[in-house]
């Protein structure tokens, strides 16, 4: 177990293997006992510059869950930000007041900047087209959770891998587990060289795909993401692409028994409603593990890990 | 021609700094990154100079100007085999080969619009990620690059 107190938590690397699995094994004993107020005199900013439902209720409802109080927004045009306010300014503002901050923002890099800026450790909540890595780390939960291992894993990512941040995170985290990668997409949305490099650098075998059916008969784990159209700059190319990976639980057959899908939420049109109900959907349990990895972070970066039941 | 005669097709400066083995092609973009259209002293540039190692070379003689580490460290980005040689009264007091920096500090500007340092003031940093071809990584928007542009 190592100590996490007032460490910064901006990208999935800043983190080591021995930290993700603390956070895990924490993350568990909130799954069995979620409440336990143990930061009742603790107060947690919640600053979302972007708006965000999921992430940001998720945050919010770990907070509470461990007693400490939340202030912050969720809309920052009702803030001082809307008078020309720089992000410097309102994190030395928001962490005179608070004890860890949660972070969202629309620029890439925002929030190592803040992170830099904030005598408070920081949490990043997605920043830009960058980094997203409690994201990373529910998944890692839900991929032990339901595979009894993050060791050993062929991981198949299907979907947009050129501006899915949350594929690039994992590649990066599973680097750590001998993992074994199948990349499906299509040419123009493949996994950027720079992730490719980051797995061939670890010493692992990554392979390429143009078609869904070719990972399902040997994958542990299908991770789809959805064709983000606000993440193209030529909306003909997105056009192009939008529907080129559609799961159907027909799709799946043949699949291995212990085989789960993942997907970030929200989905579009790339899980089609008849998945939810095979044994192999996972998505939803996946988006609840949040709140439970988002406790262990907060409690430990906090330094109250060992106050934990 | 001797390499003696080749020495003198750019006359000796008394005081200042020489930039040699510039690849010919990078001569004018060392000028312009460093500012010295806007010199007000001597400068004699010299291009597509015969070079055993390049084929073609060019070389920079600037009067009574020595350069700082964040404008050496300009250079050595731009074309890291020239060398850079600091005279007193005619003489060679050092000679510098350049080495690229394994971290570059405010000098360089994002590639990446939607970049923090794009948007507020902060003073950028990036990670040489590759020598060659030159790849940096920016500390802050964690883009990889191999663009480089300088700070004004």
């Amino acid at each position: 177990m190592t100590n996490l107190k007032g460490k910064n938590l901006i990208s999935i690397t800043d983190y080591t293997k021995e930290d993700y699995l603390t956070v895990l094994d924490l993350a568990e004993k909130f799954e069995k006992n979620p409440n336990q107020p143990i930061l009742t005199d603790k107060v947690v900013g919640s600053l979302f510059f972007e708006p965000s439902t999921r992430t940001r209720l998720s945050f919010e409802t770990a907070a509470n869950r461990l007693g400490a109080r939340v202030i912050g927004f969720s809309n920052p045009s009702a803030t001082s930000l809307q008078k020309g306010e720089s992000l410097h300014d309102t994190i030395k503002m928001v962490s005179s007041y608070t004890d860890i901050i949660v972070m969202r923002h629309h620029k890439d890099g925002a929030s190592r900047y803040a992170s830099e800026v904030s005598p408070v450790p920081l949490i990043n909540a997605g920043d830009g087209a960058n980094q997203h890595p409690t994201q990373c780390m529910l998944d890692l939960y839900s991929i032990r959770k339901t595979q009894g291992t993050l060791e050993n894993l062929k991981i198949a990512m299907v979907g947009d891998l050129k501006y899915g941040r949350t594929v690039h995170s994992l590649v990066q985290a599973m680097s750590n587990f001998n993992a074994e990668f199948h990349f499906v997409s299509p040419k123009s949305l493949a996994m950027p060289d720079h992730v490719k490099d980051y797995a061939r650098n670890a010493g692992l075998k990554y392979f390429e795909y143009d078609k869904l059916e070719d990972v399902v008969p040997f994958a542990d784990i299908i991770y789809m993401t959805r064709i983000q159209k606000e993440r193209f700059p030529d909306l003909l190319e997105y056009e192009k692409v939008k529907n080129a990976y559609i799961m159907t639980a027909a799709t799946l057959k043949g699949c291995k028994e212990n085989m789960k899908v993942l997907h970030p939420l929200p989905r579009v049109n790339e899980i089609t409603m008849d998945v939810d109900k095979t044994p192999y959907a996972y998505y939803f349990q996946q988006a609840q593990n949040g709140m439970y990895v988002r406790q262990a972070l907060i409690a430990s970066i906090l330094g109250y890990a060992d106050k934990v039941k | 021609m001797t390499t003696n005669n080749k020495e003198l097709v750019v006359e000796k400066i008394d005081n200042g700094t020489v930039i040699d083995h510039i690849p010919a092609d990078k001569v004018f973009k060392i000028v312009r990154i460093l500012g010295l259209e806007a010199y007000e002293d001597e400068i004699l540039i010299g291009t597509n100079l015969c070079s055993k190692k390049y084929g073609k070379k060019g070389i920079l003689k600037i009067k009574n100007k020595y350069f700082s580490q964040d404008e050496i460290d300009k250079i050595a980005i731009i074309c890291p085999t020239a060398t850079i040689i600091i005279i007193k009264n005619y003489e060679v007091e050092q000679k510098k080969h350049l080495e690229i920096p394994k971290h570059i500090h405010k000098i360089v500007k994002c590639i990446n619009p939607n970049c923090i340092t794009n948007v507020e003031e902060i003073e950028t940093n990036f990670d040489v990620v590759n020598n060659d071809p030159i790849q940096i990584q920016c500390h802050y928007c964690e883009k990889t690059m191999e663009e480089i542009i300088f700070n004004e």
